[in-house]
């Protein structure tokens, strides 16, 4: 287990936990305003990352692209909220489970229909492909700490944003109490919406910005939304700051253990079961995680308060 | 208040529960492989046969998500963990269903305890969460089972035997015991949320407070509701790795177990009939719609986001809106 290696691990984990963030703070966001389970977060992301693909084959441009695809999701995020999710507000959460479990159907197949089952892939932006020298013999994609920088400054202007803005206020008010909120004059409906499209503009970033270094696919969604569930449970739903705790930690953790449990296994059983059992127990560590963290803090690590 | 009182005490009292329409589902299920005889339509049976497998299932669902207040979007790892004792026993030489069925809901059971201990902790969405990430954990152990086929699954080398006998192998036999299986059940569950306990559970869900309050320890019911949902999940496994004569990852993916809660809300939740109904008419759909279209989901989907915006309660609950407008007109 070379420092290097394990350098580059750390990072990668912080790529993914970066990319979590991303997906999780739009969630936790729409469910600690208007409590609301959207399910089809997932498949915005992987819309984000198809819209991508598809204008980057018109305009041949990536910036263009990822603006034109950014705007597409938003526009298709607020039609969803208009025609579906506004009527499901008020529901129960098993109503607004199946009702986006729904749209998860509907889009996963909908995409296969549009763009074929085989996986599309997206070019790095000429301006950030190779790789730099972080140190003697620590060579990294640059796109990849492109996207930990994105990430990392998008955190920082949502810190802001609610933390300093009026919008950002509103949002923390709502998530502590909607109906009070609501009661005070503000227009609860229209904050709802800036939430829910904002949320949904955060899950399309991601998936173009991922959309270079993994295959599109239909259902690639769907295992980041349940780690995306992840993220926000033990952060605490509805705090985007435990949102960024947890998104780290569970990228960190399951990278790192994918990538040393069979070496730490070694130490303790022979190679052979050890090349066994590590994968499994590194596939398991994060739910691991959580059900410790839920089990010591029912509500997670920073729980938004009055809920 | 009152109003509430009153809308809670009715609906903790039991909820009236037809003989006829369960009774009618199972006379239709115990004359399909007669009409796929007659007709000549042998895949009746196989249809028929998943339908109950998943109707097993979808039961056990109903008495959390219905009964007990519990939205547990983990449901299919049951099926799952249930499938895969099948299979691992059978892989290692054991065939013996007098083994494998009971060993099946055993594990089933366990996992369903202790999961369910950290799960009740949580309520609301948090639990629907949790129980979300407990199936993935169960799924991805079951995809790194290299020994065991891995992401490509298990072929098991024939159905369980009783008592040593092949009395499966024959696909009538063993739809007549899925029927079985089934009924059994069925009737079950219908006691149990008939029973005492079934009135805690309904109660826990109306008001946790008050049942505690009145001196019931509301999650100790609850608990035991989840290992028995559990078991039978478990049960509907080792019917459907029978069926298949095949164990895959798939079965305990998240997408199985939202169509498990998808077929207990289109049946109507709260119910059991519901669940019987809702499960056959989802692998109809399936099988009608996917008829059209490979992607039959696309179809699908839509029409499950109009079921809840428009048709609240479900096939049951349209059912008894129909019969209330004929008898008004």
């Amino acid at each position: 287990m070379s420092t290097t290696l394990f350098l580059v691990q750390i990072l990668n984990g912080v790529q993914l936990g970066v990319l979590l963030f991303l997906i999780a703070a739009g969630l936790t966001l729409v469910f600690g305003v208007m409590d609301f389970i959207n399910l089809a977060h997932g498949v915005q992301y992987m819309l984000g990352a198809y819209l991508a693909v598809a204008f980057y084959g018109y305009v041949d441009n990536f910036l263009l692209a990822l603006i034109l695809a950014l705007l597409a999701s938003l526009v298709f995020g607020l039609l969803l909220e208009f025609f579906v999710f506004r009527h499901l507000y008020d529901r129960d959460h098993l109503d607004q489970v199946i009702a986006t479990f729904g749209i998860i159907l509907f889009l996963n197949h909908g995409v296969r229909m549009v763009w074929g089952a085989a996986p599309l892939s997206l070019p790095v932006p000429e301006f950030f492909t190779g790789s730099v020298v972080l140190m003697s013999g620590l060579l990294y994609p640059v796109w990849r700490l492109a996207i930990i920088g994105s990430g990392l400054a998008i955190a920082v202007g949502l810190y802001v944003l609610v933390t300093f803005t009026r919008i950002g206020m509103l949002v923390r008010a709502g998530a502590t109490n909607a109906r009070m909120v609501s009661a005070l004059g503000v227009n609860i409906k229209r904050l709802f919406m800036i939430v829910f499209g904002f949320g949904t503009m955060l899950a399309g970033f991601a998936g173009i910005m991922i959309a270079p270094i993994i295959s599109v696919e239909p259902g690639m969604g769907d295992n980041i939304l349940i780690l995306a569930f992840v993220v926000i449970v033990i952060g605490g739903i509805g705090s985007i700051r435990g949102a960024f705790v947890a998104a780290l930690l569970v990228g960190l953790v399951d990278t790192l253990g994918r990538s040393f449990s069979v070496d730490i296994l070694r130490l303790m059983m022979g190679p052979s079961p050890a090349r066994m059992a590590g994968p499994a127990i590194a596939s398991m560590l994060i739910y691991v995680l959580m059900a410790l963290v839920l089990y010591a803090r029912p509500t997670g690590l920073f729980p938004a308060r009055g809920r | 208040m009152s109003a509430t009182t009153l809308a809670a005490s009715k609906a903790v009292a039991p909820p009236r529960s037809g003989i006829i329409l369960p009774a009618l589902i199972f006379i239709v299920f115990a004359l399909l492989p007669v009409v796929a005889a007659l007709t000549t339509r042998q895949y009746l049976v196989d249809v028929g046969c998943r339908m109950m497998v998943f109707a097993v299932a979808a039961i056990a669902l109903d008495l959390l998500v219905g009964y007990a207040g519990l939205i547990s979007f983990g449901h299919a790892a049951f099926i799952g963990l249930g499938a895969y004792a099948v299979g691992i026993l059978s892989a290692h030489g054991v065939g013996e269903g007098l083994i494998a069925l009971p060993i099946a809901i055993a594990v089933s059971m366990l996992f369903a305890w202790l999961t369910g201990i950290v799960c009740l902790r949580t309520s609301g969405a948090y639990f629907i969460m949790i129980t979300l990430a407990f199936g993935q954990m169960a799924y991805f152990i079951a995809t790194s089972l290299a020994p065991y086929g891995g992401d490509n699954g298990l072929t098991i080398a024939a159905r369980s035997t009783i008592a040593g006998w092949p009395l499966l192998k024959n696909d009538r036999a063993f739809y007549y015991f899925t029927l079985l299986c089934l009924l059994a059940a069925y009737l079950f569950c219908r006691a149990l949320v008939g029973s005492r306990f079934g009135r805690v559970l309904r109660g826990g869900k109306e008001n946790a407070v008050r049942m505690a309050a009145i001196g019931f320890n509301v999650q100790r019911f609850r608990l035991v509701a989840y290992v028995i949902a559990g078991g039978l999940g478990g049960l509907s496994g080792f019917l459907l790795a029978n069926l298949t004569e095949f164990v895959a990852p798939a079965y305990m993916s998240w997408q199985q177990s939202g169509e498990l809660i998808v077929m207990v809300i289109l049946g109507g939740v709260g119910t059991l009939d519901g669940a019987l109904l809702g499960s056959a008419t989802y692998l109809l759909a399936e099988e009608w719609l996917s008829g059209f279209t490979e992607n039959w989901k696309v179809i699908f989907g839509p029409i499950l986001v109009l079921v809840v915006l428009f048709a609240r309660g479900g096939l049951i609950g349209l059912g008894s809106w129909l019969r209330r407008r004929v008898f008004h007109a």
